[in-house]
């Protein structure tokens, strides 16, 4: 019965997905009802599969079905186990808030756009996240995780009409196919060993892999996930790619198509490696270090609202590979309770970046459809016009940064805390990098706190700082609610989320077979316990119960005064200057100048003053300002990379002469070693 | 439980009265060293009680937000306070909150007093908004290290675990990682409270100010809100640093003769760790601006040593 209820939830909602693409597709002509259409299926896609993931979750074992395609080594098979279910849940929750959110959004593109086709690359790509969640045959994953590229390829370069889009989209669909050569690879070394690309087939054979065959697994999975993951250095294509897609689409990319990458890793390192060796584990926690510190340093740096966002992303992914890094460590060093707390710190986190970051991403779209811009430096003051808007943004900003009591604290509390024990568990040196990933951890948070403050209150507070944001307006009724959803997220998986761990039971018992939700709540279901009966505790509900009781407490303190003299409204002091306008206000780029000054190793800036002038420098009549920072990646290593390909490549273009000669006796060549390779065979 | 109450009223008292007769205290000894009167020792109760029965002038250009940060400034401050133990071993919400919850609540607080300081759109409020994050952002990795090393040696991040643990080894502190930790917290606390040489509590020159600049738009109760909290959060850290490392006279049960014993030990120790950071505030001038990080380095290394001296010894 349960079993037939999950394939039925699974079918229906690919079915959703499938019938959404081509009727939109089939509606293009009509945009409105091609626009109703392609979010209404979403919607119900994603209750189903919504449906579906719960049912898996509360069901923690594995359901599979398998129907033999004819073709060798590839059969369409299915497992929807817990790992899956998790995945797909993390992929329902913003999948539902950017269908409701594109009744409204979509409305710009008709007469403009192409909504059907808009309709038809989305729900591809929704269906394709889905079977990537749930595909156990290495062939059906592949065929998957490349439509997923590729419909996520048309969205990106869905205003195909502007260059700095192409140029973005040619940089994805590059890495994109690099990762997915990487996984080929990857997958053609396991089934060359088992004989078979059923995921269930790598499970046995794994620990029968030669320490060579391990490593090279490794690295081409961990290359392929990670340039998906848009883990540092693999990273360049991320902070383009995003931005420049539609809104609601960078909010699906940033929110889950790179978590891909990480379901990935636990698939294959956890899953079917049954994990990896202690040096990979280590690479995976410094590899996440590196990119969580910068990431969000290389954040700190933009003015383009969307692509401080996307470099947010690289930051997030950062954590939550701290997270499976020690996993993978403690699991080969023989614990698996504390590996069970860093999965679930891991996973927990991948889920909260989903809700938050495509919270604030659907946020900026709003931005972006009322004032036009991206540009940080021209807004200013929204908070007036979009109320709404700003509340929702101002609530993932919380959430990202970590701060209590939303979602994004209660991961990185976990984080800390399997950080922690990693230095009681592992012996020898290097169990000294975990207190120091997570002070870098502590560096992140608090670096991300900076930069979200920057980025909320040079968009919404103060003065408009252009003409368009001057005349804003609040976004239409159903973006709101898509992004009320997700704000009513951050908060309900914050407070709640002692309630919300017995859903990594099932999922931490497949791959460790441990069950750590009821060590991990104490205080009649209030707590949050590290797991250890004296490591820390925390309370998210009370925390929130506590500061509203003490602000409410504080309010008649403040009354006093108020009550008798009033609060009036004045002007600011100006410093007796006539008046102050939104030009005297602080920028983006004025907000991030010291941490520029004191990271400037880093960043190398480079700025350029001209002043024109008429009598004296101390009374210009205008001022050029230019500033930039070096774009350290995309200089040092890909550019030269670029040359080297480019060099390699003009040298045999001197093998094709253009004479048919020349190609006959290169294919006669061929002919007389691949028979000479068969025969010494 | 009624001790558990009690004693929430006691540590609550203690935090909203105590607070600002140390942040006057300091005013009054830093005066005394420098051969000046100063004003008495009592006087940010009477600048505090004088602010609340005062009107306030709202910026035109400030939104909800302006008005929000000096709640959540004191709300953050206070709860803080409750997590951390003050006379005896065991805090009242020490379940509820170890020392993240404790760093990342006052990071909250820190997060809506900076959009406080945006959202007029003074320059001032930016410059010291910008610097403020700039500042606490460096300061975080060296304060984690130094906690963690703490942390680590009594295997909980829970403050009431840390003090019980530290209160059966009273001796712990001449350990070399307990002193490299504190030397670490110390500074931290003198950057994270605003103090000279980070920053001048004392300045009104734009060009200096960091906390200042934050608040300068903010008048009567709110003004008073902000003061207060401000103090709470420097007794907090303050006591966080001296119950850690030197629990001496934490009282571990519940009889008035401790409670009291532990008061008295607790007020002295402040007072000392008070006169110190008086001492270095008077014998230092403020470091210009990008000096700061190099401190804030050398306490990162000092945390690192720490953790790496706990192998050693």
């Amino acid at each position: 019965m349960n079993m037939l209820s999950l394939g039925a939830g699974f079918a229906l909602s690919v079915a959703a997905y499938l019938i959404g693409a081509f009727a939109s597709l089939a509606c293009w002509r009509k945009p409105a009802l091609a626009r109703r259409i392609c979010c209404s299926a979403a919607l119900a896609g994603a209750a189903l599969g919504g449906l579906t993931s719960v049912l898996g979750i509360l069901r923690g074992t594995q359901v599979t079905w398998s129907v033999p395609s004819g073709i060798p080594l590839f059969a369409y098979s299915f497992s929807y186990d817990a790992l899956a279910g998790f995945f797909n849940l993390a992929l329902v929750i913003p999948v539902a808030a950017v269908s409701i959110y594109s009744f409204g959004y979509l409305k710009e593109f008709e007469g403009k756009r192409n909504v059907g086709v808009f309709g038809f690359l989305f729900h591809l790509l929704l269906l394709s996240l889905t079977i990537v969640f749930t595909a156990a045959n290495a062939f059906l994953f592949l065929i998957a995780w490349e439509v997923m590229a590729l419909a996520a390829y048309g969205l990106v370069t869905f205003y195909h009409e502007d260059g700095e889009t192409r140029r973005a989209g040619l940089l994805y669909i590059i890495m994109a196919h690099i990762d997915a050569g990487c996984l080929l690879l990857g997958f053609a070394l396991l089934i060359h060993a088992s004989g078979s690309a059923e995921f269930a087939s790598f499970r046995p054979i794994a620990t029968q892999l030669s320490n060579g065959q391990q490593t090279a697994a490794f690295v081409l999975f961990f290359l392929g996930f990670g340039i998906k993951a848009g883990v540092i250095p693999f990273h360049i294509w991320l902070p383009a790619a995003h931005p420049v897609a539609p809104s609601n689409i960078s909010a699906l990319l940033s929110g889950i198509v790179i978590k891909t990458g990480v379901y990935g890793m636990t698939r294959i390192f956890l899953d079917s490696l049954g994990g990896v060796p202690s040096w990979a584990g280590l690479l995976v926690l410094i590899v996440g270090v590196v990119s969580a510190v910068l990431g969000v340093l290389y954040a700190l740096m933009e003015h383009d609202l969307k692509r401080l966002l996307a470099y947010h992303s690289i930051e997030n992914i950062g954590i939550i590979l701290m997270g499976l890094g020690a996993a993978l460590i403690f699991r080969v060093a023989g614990h698996p309770t504390l590996a069970a707390v860093a999965l679930v710190a891991a996973m927990f986190h991948t889920l909260n970046h989903a809700i938050f970051k495509c919270l604030l991403f659907l946020g900026a779209g709003s931005v972006l459809h009322s004032t036009g811009t991206r540009n940080m430096e021209e807004m200013g003051g929204l908070i007036c016009p979009m109320p709404v808007t700003a509340f929702c943004f101002l609530i993932g900003a919380v959430a990202i940064s970590g701060l209590p009591p939303l979602n994004g604290f209660v991961s990185e509390w976990l984080t800390y805390q399997s950080l922690l024990a990693g230095f009681g568990a592992i012996s020898g040196l290097t169990r000294i990098l975990f207190p120091l990933a997570g002070s870098m951890l502590a560096l992140t948070g608090a670096l991300a706190a900076a930069c979200f403050v920057k980025a909320f209150a040079i968009t919404f507070l103060a003065l408009p700082r252009a003409a368009k944001s001057r005349d804003a307006h609040e976004a239409p009724r159903t973006m709101l609610i898509g992004m009320g959803w997700l704000t009513l997220a951050c908060a309900a998986l914050g407070l709640g989320a002692t309630w919300f761990l017995p859903v990594f039971d099932a999922m931490t018992e497949q791959l460790l077979g441990q069950r750590v939700a009821t060590h991990l709540v104490t205080g009649h279901g209030l707590v949050l316990s590290a797991g250890m009966p004296t490591s820390g505790t925390v309370s998210t509900a009370v925390i929130a119960v506590g500061l509203l009781v003490l602000m409410l407490a504080a309010v008649p303190v403040v009354a006093i005064g108020v009550r008798r003299f009033g609060r009036k409204r004045g002007p600011v002091w100006d410093c007796g200057l006539p008046g102050l306008s939104e030009e005297n206000e602080y920028t983006a780029t004025a907000f991030s100048k010291a941490l520029r000054m004191i990271f400037s190793v880093l960043y190398k800036p480079r700025r350029e003053i001209q002043a024109v002038f008429d009598v004296s420098p101390y009374f210009p009549k205008e001022i050029r300002f230019e500033s930039e920072i070096e774009p350290t990646f995309e200089k040092r290593l890909y550019a030269p990379l670029q040359e080297f390909i480019f060099r390699v490549s003009s040298r045999m273009r001197t093998i094709q002469a253009g004479s048919i000669h020349a190609y006959l006796a290169y294919i006669f060549v061929t002919l007389v070693l691949l028979l000479l390779f068969g025969v010494c065979k | 439980m009624t001790e558990v109450l009690t004693n929430s009223c006691l540590q609550l008292v203690l935090l909203l009265l105590v607070a600002p007769l140390f942040s006057g205290m300091t005013k009054t000894l830093k005066a005394r060293l420098q051969t000046r009167r100063g004003p008495g020792v009592l006087q940010s109760y009477r600048d505090i009680f004088k602010l609340l029965h005062k009107g306030m002038v709202i910026p035109e250009t400030a939104s909800w937000i302006f008005s929000a940060a000096p709640y959540m400034v004191f709300a953050t401050a206070v709860l803080v306070g409750l997590m951390v133990p003050m006379t005896t071993s065991h805090a009242p919400l020490s379940l509820f909150g170890g020392v993240l919850a404790v760093v990342y609540l006052l990071a909250l607080g820190r997060f809506f007093l900076a959009l406080g300081g945006l959202d007029t759109g003074s320059s001032f409020g930016g410059l010291g908004s910008s610097r403020e994050m700039t500042i606490s952002a460096i300061a975080e990795p060296a304060m984690m290290l130094a906690i963690f090393t703490v942390a680590l040696g009594a295997n909980s991040t829970n403050l009431s675990e840390m003090a019980k643990i530290a209160v059966t080894q009273s001796w712990r502190f001449l350990a070399p990682s307990q002193m490299l930790a504190f030397a670490a917290l110390f500074i931290v606390l003198i950057a994270e409270t605003g103090r000279i040489p980070v920053d001048n509590p004392a300045t009104h020159l734009e060009l200096t100010m960091i906390h200042e600049a934050m608040v300068l738009e903010y008048s009567g109760p709110y003004l008073a809100l902000l003061e207060w909290g401000a103090s709470i959060k420097q007794l907090v850290l303050m006591t966080l640093l001296v119950n850690t490392f030197f629990p001496f006279g934490l009282s571990s049960d519940w009889t008035a003769q401790t409670v009291g014993l532990g008061l008295v030990f607790y007020l002295g120790k402040l007072l000392l760790l008070a006169c110190l950071v008086v001492l270095i505030e008077t014998t230092n001038a403020k470091l210009r601006l990008f000096r700061v990080p190099e401190l804030l380095m050398v306490a990162f290394i000092l945390g690192a040593l720490a953790l790496i001296s706990t192998f050693l010894f």
